[in-house]
């Protein structure tokens, strides 16, 4: 019957209703199994409702699900109820909701539809809404499906499948059509196929589908009765065993100190308890002879003994058995969820596979800046992290003069390459210049200059988080599937690490002045007989390698806030990634990145709400590595690198 | 008797073939010259000698049981005998004259035989402050020594480290002829006991020293034998002469 | 070496005997001076406490100078051994007051506390900040503050042994060094800050100050007492590092630091000198630093955190590297300048448009100078006493101190 009415239905909906009968029409002549309807005659309504193709209808039908629909005795004609107040209710219109007046609530009856005519209500809204000509409704009405599937509602879904015009809510559709036919369908064959359809699927619903058909009940019964078939015995260990016996009243509970210590209390006589002193009840032994006594007398329950334990654990059987009774659909459910849970896996890898891409490179925009002045000309320069501040703050400042965020990430890029630049020339000019070949002492005197800038910031910007930003270009993330997504920034910054990348190699070996740095670095007193000028060498290379952390900077607030101390939390990091990928090479920092943003990644993998124990298992293991591997996963071989 | 034999040693850098199949073998006592044009390995293979440079094949065999001594630290190579003075003196300049010395002294090495140990022997050390004439000069700090005292300070440790084999670069640069002459026959003394190893440029100085002389080029071997007897050598006439 | 009767340890310069002997006689002299104020009630417990602090740092400079100024190995992780001496001696303080108040309090109730009872209770109260009640295991020797004593050396050396065994002998060395034990400081504070590592995560340990067993002393007692403690371990250790730095020990330190690689030719194994400096400089830190806690009542993870051991390094620096007296100068001139800043002491100066507040400048200014320092004044403080001294030998260094370069720069290998 129902599939016929949904027949009915379907033709309804796609043509366009001819008469001009109202809702209110309809409802009049039918107003007997409106106000009082049973599940019979309620189908003969909504069949003249659909087949009138009135507006309104679903407005109507949710109202009368929810008993909103009252009938006024005064005129006759059904409203939905508004507020009452003083007696006077507001009526709204069946059709579309808008206030039409009011009247005494006296004389208002109210419609009860009871619980069988409400789900056949309610099967014909979710076809409706299924049917919906507008597109949002269709896919509001698939997600109120998908957070409660129900049995129900199979044949509205099927049936709304074929004038479906929308390819991905077709799909849509026949996904959950087939996790409602997994759990609902009628016959074995139709669900064991339903359920080989989801393998590889690693959609929510369809896995919370798949372990829900596996759902357990776990089960105690004495050991003497027979085995049921298709239950799974449980190994629980003995204490645990016991519990669920206390717990399901199939054994008295274990008495502990707190029991102990009142029934002690309960029955102390004076200063004694058992003819025991009380102040002698300062050990766990005292307690337990004076309980023991107290049970000898028949005031509190004994202990349960080892034995006793024992017994009763031995005396049931536990188990664990299907909620589904067929095996069929349980064999297939469980070939299912292992192809599922292979798929979960291998997306889970490839999400932390991009996280992991993008957290080195923002490692490595972090730490080329510092491999050009440390790994090529020897520099350590502590405030770097402080650079990549400035250049954060640059970009906040140009935030606040350039509204458009598109235009100010424009204008902010080159300004913080130019702001941190000539602060690391000056650096390099008042500074490092006297401190060549006294590695040490520059790597304190950067230090200075670190903790002098980063105090100015904190005067001048405050110690509050300061906002960076992006453009809604940046915003939202490219998502591929439930498992794996990533935001467009982190896609941004890789995209910037990758420019850097080209943009650096082609500095360093197809320019001059990559030529001439290689020949300082390699042999200054060759270079500068040569004509090249060393310390111009020195202030550019140090002006680029500044530079670079100003752009780091920028990109790096645009995800993580701008603070005075933001630096400080990439510097020690940063020099890793220079030491472990190896000194005096792009392409090793690049190693470097890769290699410690890889682990960190799956160190918190391990343990996703722990990242602090995962920074520290990651430093532990470079730490490690840098005894395998000194100098580096891209070392410097031969006679130049004997040390 | 064979103190050191080095056994067919290459070692290459970045491509280059420093050492390429070099043996090599010195008695105790012995006293012999390695020459050999810029580049031909001399420095290189003192390095594997002891212990600085790691070659790629081959062994070094030390003592009367022929051990390899291939792999081992540069300081416990150090304590077996072998003892090293640079091509440029490396003395540490921050310290007196005196305290070099003491360090050099043969004595236990591991820090807590340093922290407790006696006091540095004051008449050996003066023996061998004296046998370079830096006695008077004790308490300066070496850095103010002149270029040729460092060099007798470096040497004054090398023989407080009583080794039984003497790598000796390049001794008598920036010497006075005088000092030459004491090098040469401090050199001559100590090869009576010792093995002694001279790296030197000067062909005169190496024809008063009066020992066998082997030429290295391009890593290995060149000729071997008396001074005149190289230098006959058409081979080593190339090389120094050019081609 | 036959009849050694002649009694010279050679080449030790005798000024470093006078200074150790002048050294020792104004810290003497400062003690007494202190506990005479005190006594008059002319200087508060806080300033007390504070000047004790001062000691237990000078300590830790020291120490920091044997391993850096004589042997050159820039430690950016001695504070972190610091640190853990403090954490040592703080669970002990904690547990100890813990159970005098949990016994107190089960006192009142009917029945007397058993030992489960109490150690529920103390686990509550100690461990209540990071919703926890079980004792975790490196709790197990809280009780005993002879066992705890023995963690206060036994855990910063074995972590210096360990730690450095591994980075000697991969011959790690200059800056990489200093980054390896920047390194190792940032895992150890991180891994203190977490809450499940048992020792209370960001709350640290606190109400150290309160020293259990003596109820009835107040704190300008206590702070007295910690004060000449603070006094006569900075002593020991001086005299200790004093000891050390001298003969042959001291000489070969400072040739490790000024070419290890000759060191090694003579037949020193550099790693085992090293290893020896690290650890030992590491114990005497981590006592300066159980110390050091208990006067100031709380330790946190940030303590810990790498920007302490680089201050050290400062203090260090500006008090003037390879001088023992110079390093323990600069650790109480700077950590004594920089309270009277940070503390609001210093006036505040009006240029008319700004008004620099020092509270808010002192760190600018801190760093600036120091810049200054390692550019204009790489002597330090105690370059003036060789001013005044007037008596001191030839031209200055020669050599840079510490290795000219890192291990792995190329220029090394071309000799």
């Amino acid at each position: 019957m129902l599939r016929l009415f949904f027949a009915i239905l379907l033709t309804a909906v796609a043509a366009p209703a001819a008469a001009q009968e109202t809702l209110q029409d309809i409802l009049q002549s039918h107003a007997e199994e409106v106000a009082d309807p049973g599940r019979r005659s309620v189908g003969v309504v909504i069949e003249d409702l659909l087949e009138a193709g009135v507006p309104g209808a679903p407005l109507f039908l949710d109202a009368w699900q929810n008993r909103e629909v009252v009938l006024n005795e005064g005129d006759g004609l059904f409203y939905i109820a508004g507020e009452e107040e003083g007696g006077m209710t507001v009526l709204r219109d069946i059709a579309d909701g808008a206030a039409v007046g009011e009247a005494p609530s006296g004389a208002l009856s109210e419609v009860r539809p009871n619980g069988g005519v409400r789900r056949v209500i309610g099967a014909a809204l979710v076809q409706f809404r299924l049917s919906d000509p507008d597109a949002s409704t269709r896919r509001r009405a698939l997600e109120a499906i998908a957070r409660r599937p129900d049995a129900d509602q199979i044949e509205p879904l099927a049936a709304s499948i074929e004038a479906e015009e929308s390819p991905l809510i077709r799909d849509e559709k026949l996904r959950l059509l087939n996790i409602l036919t997994a759990r609902y369908g009628e016959t074995t064959e139709e669900r064991v196929a339903a359920i080989e359809a989801m393998a590889g699927s690693i959609t929510p619903d369809a896995r919370a589908a798949l372990s829900d058909i596996l759902a357990t009940r776990d089960r105690i019964v004495p050991a003497a009765e027979a085995e049921e078939p298709g239950a799974l015995p449980l190994r629980l260990p003995r204490d645990e065993a016991y519990a669920r016996l206390v717990e399901e009243g199939l054994a008295p509970p274990l008495v502990t100190p707190a029991a102990i210590r009142d029934a002690i209390l309960a029955n102390a006589e004076g200063e004694t308890v058992a003819g025991l002193p009380l102040a002698a009840m300062d050990t766990d032994a005292a307690r337990r002879e004076a309980y023991d006594r107290l049970a000898a007398e028949g005031l509190v329950e004994p202990f349960v003994t080892p034995e006793q334990i024992e017994a009763a654990v031995a005396a049931h059987r536990f188990e664990a058995s299907y909620t589904e009774g067929d095996p069929q659909v349980i064999e297939a459910a469980r070939a299912a969820l292992g192809s599922v849970e292979t798929q979960v896996v291998l997306n889970r890898t490839a999400d932390l596979a991009l996280d992991a891409l993008s957290l080195a490179s923002i490692y490595f925009l972090a730490a080329i800046g510092l491999a050009i002045t440390f790994g090529v000309m020897g520099v350590i320069n502590m405030a770097h992290g402080e650079f990549i501040m400035m250049g954060a703050y640059t970009g906040y400042l140009v935030q606040q003069f350039v509204p458009d965020y598109t235009l100010s990430l424009i204008i902010a890029l080159p300004l913080a390459f130019a702001v941190t630049a000539a602060a690391g020339i000056a650096m390099e000019r008042l500074v490092i210049r006297h401190l060549y070949h006294r590695p040490l002492e520059t790597l304190l005197a950067t230090f200075g200059i670190s903790i002098a800038l980063q105090q100015l910031a904190k005067n001048i910007f405050g110690t509050q988080a300061r906002p960076l930003t992006s453009p809604d270009w940046l915003s939202g993330q490219w998502v591929v599937n439930e498992l794996v997504s990533i935001s467009y920034i982190r896609i941004a910054i890789f995209v910037l690490a990758l420019v850097f990348l080209g943009l650096l190699l082609f500095i360093l070996n197809r320019t001059r002045l990559g030529l001439e740095v290689r020949a300082v670095t390699q042999n200054p007193g060759m270079a500068s007989s040569m004509g090249i000028d060393p310390d111009r060498i020195n202030m550019l290379t140090f002006g680029l390698g500044s530079g670079i952390a100003g752009i780091a900077g920028v990109a790096i607030g645009l995800y993580a806030q701008v603070t005075s101390e933001m630096g400080a939390n990439y510097i020690v990091q940063s020099f890793m990634t220079v030491v472990v990928g190896g000194v005096g090479n792009v392409w090793g920092t690049l190693a470097g990145a890769g290699l410690i943003g890889v682990l960190q990644k799956v160190i918190e993998g391990f343990n996703p709400s722990n990242t602090l124990a995962a920074q520290t298992y990651m430093i532990l293991f470079i730490i490690l590595f840098i005894q395998v591997r000194p100098r580096g996963i891209v070392a410097l071989r031969g006679r130049a690198a004997e040390g | 008797m064979t103190l050191l034999e080095v056994d067919g040693i290459s070692v290459s850098f970045d491509g280059f073939q420093a050492i390429n199949g070099l043996s090599f073998a010195i008695g105790e006592p012995e006293l012999r010259a390695v020459i050999g044009p810029n580049g031909a390995g001399k420095t290189t293979f003192m390095d594997i000698v002891t212990g600085k440079t790691r070659p790629d094949s081959g062994r070094v065999l030390w003592g009367e049981t022929n051990r390899n001594i291939l792999g081992q630290s540069e300081s416990a190579i150090a304590r077996l005998g072998i003892g090293r003075k640079f091509q440029k003196p490396t003395v540490f300049e921050d310290q007196t004259v005196r305290e070099n010395l003491a360090m050099a002294l043969k004595d236990r090495r591991g820090p807590f035989s340093v922290l407790f140990g006696l006091p540095a022997d004051e008449g050996r050390l003066l023996d061998f402050a004296e046998e370079v004439g830096l006695a008077a000069q004790l308490d300066r700090l070496a850095g103010e020594l002149s270029h040729g005292q460092k060099q007798w300070l470096e040497i004054g440790m090398l023989l407080a480290q009583e080794p039984r084999l003497l790598l000796v670069d390049e001794p008598a640069a920036g010497m006075t002829p005088a000092e030459r002459e004491h090098t040469t026959d401090l050199l001559k003394r100590l090869a009576r006991r010792h093995a002694v190893v001279v790296v030197e440029h000067d062909m005169d100085f190496v024809r008063r020293l009066d020992c066998r002389v082997t030429v290295l080029h391009e890593g290995r071997v060149l000729a071997e034998g008396s001074l005149d007897h190289v230098t006959q050598n058409q081979d080593v006439i190339d090389v120094y002469l050019g081609r | 070496m036959t009849d050694a009767a002649l009694p010279l340890r050679s080449g030790r310069p005798p000024v470093r005997r006078t200074s150790t002997m002048v050294f020792l006689v104004a810290l003497a002299a400062f003690a007494v001076l202190v506990t005479v104020l005190a006594g008059a009630d002319m200087i508060s417990t806080s300033f007390v406490k504070l000047l004790g602090k001062t000691l237990c740092l000078a300590l830790a400079a020291v120490a920091m100078d044997v391993v850096w100024g004589y042997t050159g190995i820039l430690s950016l992780g001695h504070m972190a051994f610091f640190g853990l001496g403090g954490y040592a001696i703080g669970m002990w303080l904690m547990w100890a007051r813990t159970e005098a108040i949990v016994a107190s309090n089960l006192a009142a109730s009917a029945l007397p506390p058993t030992p489960g009872e109490l150690r529920e209770g103390i686990g509550g109260q100690i461990f209540g900040v990071v919703g926890s009640s079980d004792i975790p295991l490196i709790w197990s020797f809280a009780h005993s503050l002879p066992l705890q004593l023995a963690m206060v050396v036994l855990v910063p050396g074995l972590l210096a042994l360990v730690f450095g065994w591994l980075a000697f002998r991969s011959r790690v060395t200059g800056v990489y060094l200093s980054i390896l034990t920047q390194a190792m400081t940032l895992a150890l504070s991180l891994y203190l800050f977490q809450n499940d590592t048992g020792l209370r995560g960001n709350n640290g340990l606190s109400g150290l100050q309160n020293i259990p067993g003596f109820p009835a002393a107040s704190q300008a007692q206590i702070s007295i007492a910690f004060f000449w403690a603070s006094a006569l371990a900075l002593a020991l250790g001086y005299l200790l590092f004093a000891w050390v730095v001298s003969g042959r020990m001291g000489s070969v330190l400072r040739a490790v630091r000024d070419d290890e690689a000759r060191v090694r030719f003579l037949g020193y194994h550099v790693e085992s000198f090293k290893l020896f400096a690290f650890t030992l400089t590491a114990v005497v830190t981590g006592i300066a630093g159980a110390l050091y806690y208990p006067q100031a009542g709380i330790i946190n993870p940030g303590e810990v955190a790498p920007i302490a051991s680089i201050y050290l390094a400062v203090w260090v620096a500006i008090g003037g590297r390879g001088r023992l007296y110079g390093a323990a100068i600069g650790a109480i001139a700077v950590s004594l300048v920089s309270n009277w800043f940070t503390s609001g002491g210093a006036p505040d100066l009006d240029l008319g448009v700004y008004e620099i507040r020092w509270t808010e400048w002192w760190l600018v200014l801190l760093g600036v100078s120091f810049v200054l320092v390692t550019l204009l004044a790489p002597k330090g403080l105690g370059g003036l006493v060789d001013l005044w001294t007037q008596r001191r030998r030839g031209p200055a260094r020669r050599a840079a101190y510490g290795p000219d370069t890192g291990a792995k720069r190329p220029e090394e290998g071309a000799e």
